[in-house]
Formats: structure tokens, C-alpha cells, sequence
């Protein structure tokens, strides 16, 4: 469960607007992205951070299905805000299962793509589209357009929070910071350093202080724990994280709330809200209902 | 036996509070009886020195019968149930592995450290270090990293306060209480006192890794002309 796409719910959401299984291998920008010459007709959508991304000279937005023709090309440009995004191709990426994924393992060159990002001239391979995916190329195709008119906007779905703020819950190791680094966590401006990669992002903020030294014994982490090194600044683990961990977890980001931190760029600021485990788990039901109530409304579309 | 929330899709069950080997055993029992049979909702077993951690999908799990506002007493209701009852089992066994290390120098930039505040010489730590057999309480971190019990209380050092960005793969540390070899070019921020030529991580191999939570391992000293003549084998 190490590992894949850092917003998993974006790339889900992307692979369902293409009428793929879940899992089908996406493709992840970051800060800019690649130029894609298609070589037969294909049904793409993205989602994510807020990326300049044209198909010829038309702009394409993001979270829906788009029909691209043989020969086309879509050209990524810089992300204007956030840092990331996701790509999915009806039928999904044709790479080898390894260890029964098929995400990129940069740090030991496994998985993906030769275990490695791409590069100009890498020739990618498709799956079969669904009958789905074929059926609204089909419907795209006859009237004449680029993209559908629906769209589904993994932000907004659940109950999103403010701009700049993420929920979290108290760590297993909270109580090991003093009251005031306790409070400080939950209540100051922390600001993204460049300290950060597919494992995790480090913040810069006032200094956490701990109630006394010692190191704990390693035990096991997640995407989203919040560990404080010694120094007293904070690291948000992000999916490609290590198993297990030896700094203490004051916190652990909800779930719904984690792709902020991975759209975090150097300079950015973000708030912690703290929040109950019931609470985190309302949250991650009622964004799991509206995606099924949108995965039902598109199984429709097709009758 | 306590049951912690780990953020709102793991939880972790602790069988101890100390690194030693009733524990060890205690937590290997834990999670082979665990991991015997799926649990409902939990997608991934993760134990460690003192616990064995528990990932779970809320969805699935309520899915499966639990309620909505306590999926998470719910769960550890699942786990108490499983211990009371666990399923017959053989007992594993562990195996002993050598792993040579070219310590000091610029493999191990921080053997200085570790002699200066056990107030030995480099020398003396790298005796002491390559004398005991240590136990394989756990892998991970990085795929295939061995934390390694076992190390001369005199060795103990605190982890780096700010950790490195990029530690080579081999890299032999120290971190608080506990020893352990870097698979891969990562983060971390234990002290490094040598470097081993041998492999850790396998990927084309069944298992990927080299060692296994069960087993023994002694470090033998080698030159750097042995490292060399190492790392050029076929």
C-alpha cells in the first residue's frame, strides 16, 4: 500500500471519467507536464492542480471525458497554482504489474514505466477502452465534439474544507509536545518548504517543542502522519512514504484532506484544523457516497 | 494489549513498550495470527518492534457491518476476537546472515560521532559493533530495511536532529536504540558508520528482500579494496 498516485482520489476520479477500473495506471505531473502526440483516437480526462493544457489551440479543462483523434497532440504547460495532476487514457497505461502494481518505484527504479518518468520519445501503450469509454467516443465522435458537457470535480466532492486549511487528528505521540506545541500545531501558518518529494513534504513554523528527549521505538506510519524530528518542524508523509517510522506522529492528516499537502508548493501556507477520528471518518464516507452517486449517474449515460 | 487509533484508516495494536525479544516474539504472534485469514475491511498488516499495525479501507469496513460513527471500536472488537481465537500454526524459523561492512571513512561519515559520544575510539566501535548476532525484529522503512536488535548499549546514539535528504544505498547506521542497513538511496537520519556491498532489496527475487523479521545477522569488517572487489562481482 506504499506507493501511487499521491492524490488517489483525483486519480480515481480521472479514470472514472474515462469509464476505467480504478486501479488502470495513471500518469502524474508535476509543476509542468509532457507534450502527447496520440497515435490512434483515444478518450483522456485530468484532474488536479490548476495546469495550462491545450489540444491544439484549444484550452482543455480538467475533469472531463475528451476525445482526442489520431495524430492530435495535447501540449501541458506550467501549473498556475498546486503542483499536480493526473492523466488518465480510457483502457488505462500499458505497464507490467510488479509486486501487483503499477505505480513507479523511482527510489529502487521498479514499476510503471521502466521504474522511471518519462522522457521524450517514450512510446506508451494503451489497454482496451470499456464499451463504455467506446460508446462516449462514439457519441463525441458523431456529434462533432471535443469533451463532454458533464464534468466531475474531485475537490469539491464530500465536505470539502476552507481554502488553506486541512483536518487533522491527534497523533499517537501528541502528548509527547508540550500543551503550547500542541496548540501551535493546530493554529499557526505553516509554510512549505522545498524540502519535499513523493515521500513527504517538510513545513516550516514555529519551533515544536517536546516535553522531554528520547527516541521512540519505530512503529508503522501512513500517508498523511505528521512526524517531528527533533528540530521541532513538521513533515507530512505523503503515499510513496516509508513502512515505518522512529519520530513521534503529533498528527495524521484525514484522508480527504491529504491531496492538499501533496499540491503544496515551496512558499505555500496551510492551517491545521483539528478534528475527531468520527469526524475524519464522516468525512471519508460522505466523499465515498457522492463519487458512487456520480459513478452510478455515468453507468446511466450509456443506458 | 492497547489499541490506538493511527489517523482514520490504521490502527495499531501495541504488545509492549520495549524493544526486547519476549516482545518481539509477542508481536510476530500477534500478526501471524492476524494475517492467518483476511479480516473484514483490513487491507494491510504492518508490525514492527511493539505493534502490529492494522490498515483498513472505512468504506469496506462498513460495508461489511460496521457502524458508520465507530468503525474504529468496531475493528479492534474484529481483533480481540481473532487473538482470543487464533487459528493452529507452525512455528517459523529464522535464519543467520553475514553482512560484510566497510565501516568509517567516507562510507560511514559518522563513525566519529558515535566513538566521540560513547567515548571510544573508531576502532572500538567498530569491534563492538561487528561482535553480537542481532535479531531482524522487523523490515521496513524502505523496502527490505532490517531494523536489527541487539546493539551494545554503549553504541546508542540519537538520530540526527534534521535528517539527511539522501542516504547512499549499503549505508550502515545507528539510530537511538537500534541498528540497520539503507536499501535504497533515501531520506534518514540515523548515524552512518560504514557502508555493506551486499544487496538488501531484490526486486526479481522471491522474496524481494534479503532478510526477514525472524532472523540472526552478524556484520563482518571489510577493507575498502574488499567493498571494491565486492561490488564488482558478476
Amino acid at each position: 500500500m506504499v506507493g501511487g498516485a499521491l492524490d488517489s482520489f483525483a486519480a480515481r476520479v480521472a479514470n472514472l471519467v474515462v469509464g476505467n477500473p480504478d486501479e488502470a495506471a495513471v500518469l502524474e505531473l508535476a509543476q509542468t507536464g509532457p507534450e502527447l502526440r496520440f497515435e490512434r483516437e483515444a478518450l483522456v480526462a485530468w484532474c488536479g492542480a490548476d495546469f495550462d493544457v491545450m489540444i491544439g489551440e484549444v484550452p482543455l479543462p480538467p475533469d472531463r471525458a475528451v476525445r482526442v483523434a489520431a495524430g492530435e497532440t495535447i501540449r501541458f504547460g506550467l501549473a498556475r497554482r498546486g503542483l499536480r495532476a493526473w492523466l488518465a487514457v480510457a483502457g488505462g497505461i500499458d505497464v507490467p504489474l510488479v509486486m501487483g502494481s503499477r505505480s513507479t518505484y523511482r527510489r529502487a527504479g521498479i514499476g510503471g514505466f521502466e521504474g522511471r518518468p518519462l522522457k521524450a520519445g517514450d512510446d506508451l501503450k494503451m489497454l482496451a477502452p470499456s464499451s463504455w469509454a467506446e460508446h462516449i467516443l462514439a457519441s463525441l465522435r458523431t456529434g462533432g465534439k471535443l469533451m463532454t458537457a458533464w464534468t466531475v470535480r474531485p475537490g469539491v466532492m464530500g465536505r470539502p474544507a476552507a481554502a488553506g486549511v486541512v483536518r487533522a487528528m491527534r497523533g499517537p505521540e501528541c502528548t509527547w509536545f508540550t500543551l503550547d506545541a500542541q496548540q501551535q500545531f493546530f493554529s499557526a501558518d505553516w509554510t512549505a518548504t522545498k524540502d519535499a518529494d513523493r515521500m513527504g513534504v517538510r513545513l516550516a513554523g514555529p519551533t515544536l517543542e517536546r516535553r522531554q528527549a528520547g527516541d521512540m521505538v519505530s512503529s508503522a506510519v501512513n500517508a498523511g502522519v505528521v512526524q517531528v524530528p527533533a528540530a521541532g518542524q513538521p513533515i507530512v508523509l505523503l503515499p510513496s512514504r516509508q513502512s515505518v517510522g522512529g519520530y513521534p506522529r503529533l498528527a495524521a492528516v484525514a484522508t480527504v484532506d491529504l491531496p492538499r499537502i501533496a499540491q503544496l508548493r515551496p512558499g505555500d501556507r496551510v492551517r491545521f484544523e483539528e478534528i475527531n477520528l468520527t469526524v475524519a471518518h464522516a468525512l471519508y464516507l460522505a466523499r465515498e457516497r457522492d463519487l458512487h452517486r456520480v459513478r452510478t449517474g455515468l453507468a446511466r449515460l450509456t443506458g | 494489549m492497547r489499541f490506538t487509533p493511527l489517523g482514520d484508516n490504521a490502527l495499531m495494536l501495541e504488545v509492549g513498550d520495549v524493544i526486547d525479544e519476549p516482545t518481539h516474539r509477542r508481536v510476530q504472534d500477534a500478526w501471524r495470527v492476524l494475517a492467518a485469514a483476511p479480516l473484514p475491511g483490513v487491507i494491510e498488516l504492518v508490525p514492527a518492534y511493539t505493534t502490529v499495525t492494522l490498515f483498513y479501507n472505512p468504506a469496506l469496513a462498513v460495508q461489511v457491518g460496521a457502524p458508520e460513527d465507530d468503525i474504529f471500536e468496531w475493528l479492534v472488537a474484529q481483533v480481540k476476537e481473532r487473538l482470543k481465537h487464533p487459528p493452529k500454526m507452525e512455528k517459523a524459523k529464522g535464519r543467520t546472515v553475514e553482512i560484510p561492512v566497510c565501516y568509517g571513512g567516507e562510507f560511514g561519515p559518522d563513525l566519529g560521532l558515535v566513538a566521540k559520544q560513547a567515548k571510544l575510539s573508531p576502532e572500538e566501535v567498530v569491534q563492538r559493533h561487528a561482535k553480537p548476532e542481532y535479531l531482524v525484529y522487523l523490515v521496513g522503512f524502505a523496502p527490505g530495511f532490517p531494523y536489527l536488535g541487539g546493539l551494545p548499549k554503549e553504541l546508542e546514539t540519537p538520530r540526527h536532529a534534521k535528517p539527511r535528504m539522501v542516504v547512499p544505498p549499503g549505508s550502515v547506521g545507528i539510530g537511538g536504540a537500534q541498528t540497520g542497513i539503507y536499501p535504497l538511496a533515501t531520506p534518514g537520519g540515523w548515524n552512518l558508520i560504514g557502508r555493506t556491498p551486499e544487496k538488501i532489496f531484490r526486486p526479481a527475487e522471491h522474496p524481494p528482500v534479503l532478510l526477514r523479521a525472524g532472523d540472526r545477522v552478524r556484520f563482518t569488517a571489510i577493507s575498502p579494496e574488499e567493498f571494491a572487489k565486492w561490488e564488482a562481482r558478476p
